[in-house]
């Protein structure tokens, strides 16, 4: 293959991904309870429809997702509603509602996991309908619902389906794992999302650190023959899988800034959601699990894991031969965006690739950093695939400069971390741009409210001054009327 | 179990300041050991009260601002300008002029604009433009070069290098040891009506490939620069956009007037071309933000020292070039920020 194609900017990265990805995945035993968070990263939650007390089993529906960010929860363990309150979770605000069930040993399944008969009779508005009933949501990260997704494409007319196996960032590797060991899965669930949103075509990328799930793949889609359907190499630079950097590496366009992928003409899957939707389609089952990547040097056997959605990160752990040495942090994610989480009692997410347990061999660089004043050298603006300065961003930040911030373009910062990465002067640049973002929606938010009020308070006067007016016109009616008795048709004509 | 949290990224490549600064100071020393072969070891006094005067300085200034001094001190910048200043002067400089010149390129090019990576100038060149116009003869005297055919030994050039180090009037000892640079004399000779050619034969000026002397300390910056490149230290915008600006004009101005105009390899291996090109416009903390706003930022201090070269009233015009160049950055940063991912141009 000649040159391939990828993004501008970018850096190679360590990969570390040996650690984890040299075994099967491993089924994760049953766990005694798992909690589940209604909120499954992005800040909208589900809304219970079951009570304390009540019995569930096996891909129940326990919360509905009323709002199009939210996604529908399913029982992934059968017993008791044990709780339903407001725990930490693993997500952004680091607290959900969560719903706790104890499990009792019958492994009673829902009468409503059955296989879907009637697939191929589904048009793609049904079937999104029930890709958001079955709680479907995008495993690569962001855990945004499949079907809103594809809503949105189908109403602009996305003509690409990209399905992204990119994995581009460190210590994560449960895709590959997933490619490897079920790209028929994979397969089958390409295609299956790419009637739902009306694409014409279908795209899987993956980076060329991985040609066994390259090797899997390729020959999977030679076994189902379908033209609609082709493979991207892309090559392994940091953030080749940031949906937007993958968008320009593979179809060659770009997301205009403040909008959606759809508005260029693409939707973007992850490879294990396309497997998730196989699940689903072949066995009826909604969203209960995942694979996901136990690693770091502080877990005694990393690899992955097939885990229950809600089952205690620390079962994980435990299943991965425990904690060793001196973990630090716990990650949600890999070493470049993955949130750290203040405990390992919090469930499993469905937006949760990897759990990372660190000691001081893997995140010593970042422990040990001493930040000293930029020196301007460039190297961030180097490197930053939006095409931003963080230099400039880091200085108007610091001056609290909204209009500034916003004409460099901090809303379209990726937040990827490689500026942090290679600063010399060690500044924690992206955590800045988080909080200056966070100044910046407050800010939008404020002169919402404030323009709310001018509105409502501009409504009030209009209504006082409609009133006056009626009131006057009343009023010199009236007082026509009374001058002219005798003409009664001049006021009513008017 | 329970964990401390922290923001992401956590893992970092480990680049640091002092690694910066520590890996430029190592890229010099090529052309120091090329400067003390050739003009004798004056560099190395120069250098070590430059260095005295610069952490001293530095010290003094983060003190009076109530700043810790200890990390700045060991962070390597302040030595940076003082190398880069002590490249700059002639070797036989008396030593409180270096001080002198070391004091404010510190203060004035550093501290009073909030010290590290707050200076719109290049300090280095701060202190060395203010010791140029205010000392002309000192500034301009160098010792014969030992390429030169006729020149002294070196330990004569190293027992007059202490001794005008110490302020000793050369004209009573050591007359016909030194003398103007070659792009001074080149300067002077055509003022005085002789070709390029005929100056170019004399011998004492020029060598094969460029000036006496400075031939070889360009020589061994390049390489140096070329390290610092490879080591990804300095990226390629700004040395090659120096050195097209001033090889491509000097090209054009060779071929249209041979008799007058220096051609391009005389050009770039005399006075401080390679210096300024791979060390001190490189100084990011002065130069354009952007790799585009870098290319222009670059092209404008060769161009300008082409200028200053040619028809200015200075023989080397880098000094000048890079510190106009530095008034520019924010015209150029205005008119050069890269397109943002997913916007229009
Ligand atoms: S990498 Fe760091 S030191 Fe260099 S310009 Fe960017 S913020 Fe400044
Ligand atoms: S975190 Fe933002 S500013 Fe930094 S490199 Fe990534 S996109 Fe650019």
């Amino acid at each position: 293959m000649a040159a391939r194609p990828t993004f501008p900017a970018g850096l190679a990265l360590d990969a570390h991904k040996q650690q984890a990805c040299g075994t099967p995945i491993v089924e994760l035993p049953l766990p005694p309870q798992v909690v589940l968070a209604l909120d499954q990263g992005t800040g909208y939650s589900a809304e219970p429809v079951v009570t304390v007390g009540e019995a569930v089993a096996a891909g129940t529906l326990v919360a509905h997702a009323g709002h199009p960010y939210a996604s529908a929860v399913h029982a992934s363990l059968a017993g008791i509603v044990v709780a339903i309150e407001t725990r930490e979770a693993a997500v952004p605000s680091g607290r959900s509602v969560c719903i706790v069930i104890d499990g009792n040993a019958s492994n009673r399944i829902d009468d409503s996991v059955r296989p879907v008969a009637d697939l191929a009779a589904l048009s793609p508005d049904e079937l999104v309908q029930r890709l958001r009933d079955a709680g479907i949501a995008g495993l690569g990260g962001a855990g945004f619902p499949t079907a809103t997704k594809l809503a949105y494409a189908r109403n602009l007319g996305a003509h690409t389906l990209v399905l992204n196996g990119a994995e581009c960032e460190p210590w994560i590797c449960c895709d590959d794992a997933l490619m490897r060991s079920a790209a028929d899965d994979v397969v089958l669930g390409a295609l299956i999302l790419r009637r739902a949103a009306s694409a014409e075509r279908c795209v899987i990328a993956i980076e060329d650190d991985k040609p066994a799930a390259i090797a899997a793949v390729t020959s999977a889609i030679e076994r189902l023959r379908d033209e609609a359907l082709t493979l991207a190499v892309v090559p392994a630079v940091y953030p080749q899988g940031a949906e937007r950097q993958l968008i320009t590496a593979v179809v060659g366009v770009e997301v205009p800034a403040g909008g959606l992928p759809a508005d260029a003409g693409v939707v973007c899957q992850n490879v294990a959601t396309a497997a998730a939707v196989a699940h689903w389609a072949t066995r009826g089952e909604p969203m209960l699990s995942r694979v996901v990547t136990v690693t770091g040097s502080g877990v005694e056997h990393p690899g992955n894991v097939r885990a229950p959605i809600g089952a205690p990160l620390a079962a994980l752990i435990a299943a991965s031969g425990g904690y060793r040495d001196t973990p630090l942090r716990l990650i949600a994610g890999g070493s470049m965006t993955g949130r750290a989480l203040p405990s390992d009692e919090v469930g499993l997410t469905k937006s949760m690739n990897c759990i990372f347990v660190a000691t001081r061999d893997d995140i010593g660089s970042r422990l040990e950093a001493v930040e000293v004043p930029c020196i301007r050298c460039g190297d961030c603006a180097g490197v930053c695939p939006a095409g931003l300065l963080p230099q400039q961003l880091l200085r108007a930040a610091h001056a609290d400069a909204h209009d500034t911030l916003r004409q460099l373009g901090l809303s379209d910062c990726i937040d990827c971390g490689l500026c942090d990465y290679v600063c010399p002067s060690q500044i924690l640049l992206a955590d800045r741009f988080r909080d200056a973002r966070r100044r910046l929606q407050e800010a939008a938010a404020m002169a919402q409210k404030a323009a709310d009020a001018r509105e409502r308070h501009g409504l009030r006067k209009r209504r006082q001054q409609e009133a006056a007016t009626a009131e006057q016109q009343t009023f010199e009616s009236v007082r026509d009327r009374a001058r002219r008795p005798d003409d009664d048709s001049a006021g009513d004509s008017n | 179990m329970r964990f401390d949290t922290s923001p992401a990224p956590h893992v970092i490549a480990g680049y640091t300041v002092p690694r910066v600064m520590f890996q430029v100071l190592f890229a010099l020393l090529p052309a120091g050991m090329a400067h003390v072969v050739l003009f004798g070891p004056g560099l190395l006094l120069q250098l070590a009260v430059a260095c005295v005067t610069a952490l001293l300085a530095e010290a003094a200034a983060l003190r009076w601002r109530g700043r810790d001094a200890a990390p700045a001190l060991k962070d390597g910048s302040v030595l940076v300008t003082a190398f880069l200043l002590a490249f700059s002067i002639p070797p036989l400089l008396p030593w409180w002029l270096g001080a002198l010149g070391t004091a404010l390129a510190v203060l004035l090019g550093k501290h009073v604009f909030g010290g590290l990576g707050q200076n719109p100038f290049n300090p280095a060149m701060v202190g060395y433009a203010i010791l140029l116009v205010s000392f002309p003869a000192e500034m301009t005297r160098w010792p014969v070069p030992m390429d030169v055919e006729g020149s002294r030994s070196w330990s004569e050039l190293a027992r007059m290098s202490v001794a005008s180090f110490y302020g000793a009037d050369l004209t009573t000892h050591w007359d016909g040891y030194t003398g103007a640079t070659a792009l001074d004399s080149i300067r002077s000779g055509l003022d005085l009506r002789y070709t390029l050619p005929e100056l170019l034969a004399r011998g004492d000026i020029a060598g094969t490939l460029g000036a006496r002397g400075f031939a070889w300390i360009n020589l061994a910056a390049l390489a140096g620069g070329l390290y610092l490149m490879l080591r990804r230290i300095v990226r390629w915008h700004i040395p090659v956009a120096v050195l097209g600006g001033l090889l491509v004009p000097s090209f054009i101005a060779h071929g249209l007037d041979s008799g007058n105009a220096l051609g391009p390899a005389m050009q770039a291996f005399s006075g401080a071309t390679m210096l300024t090109a791979f060390f001190i416009a490189t100084d990011p903390v002065s130069a354009a933000t952007s790799d585009r706003g870098r290319l222009w930022y670059g092209a404008g201090i060769g161009l300008l020292a082409w200028i200053i070269r040619t028809w200015g009233g200075y023989p080397d015009g880098f000094a000048f070039a890079v510190l106009l160049m530095n008034l520019a950055v924010p015209f150029i940063d205005r008119y050069t920020v890269p397109r943002i991912y997913g916007r229009q141009p």
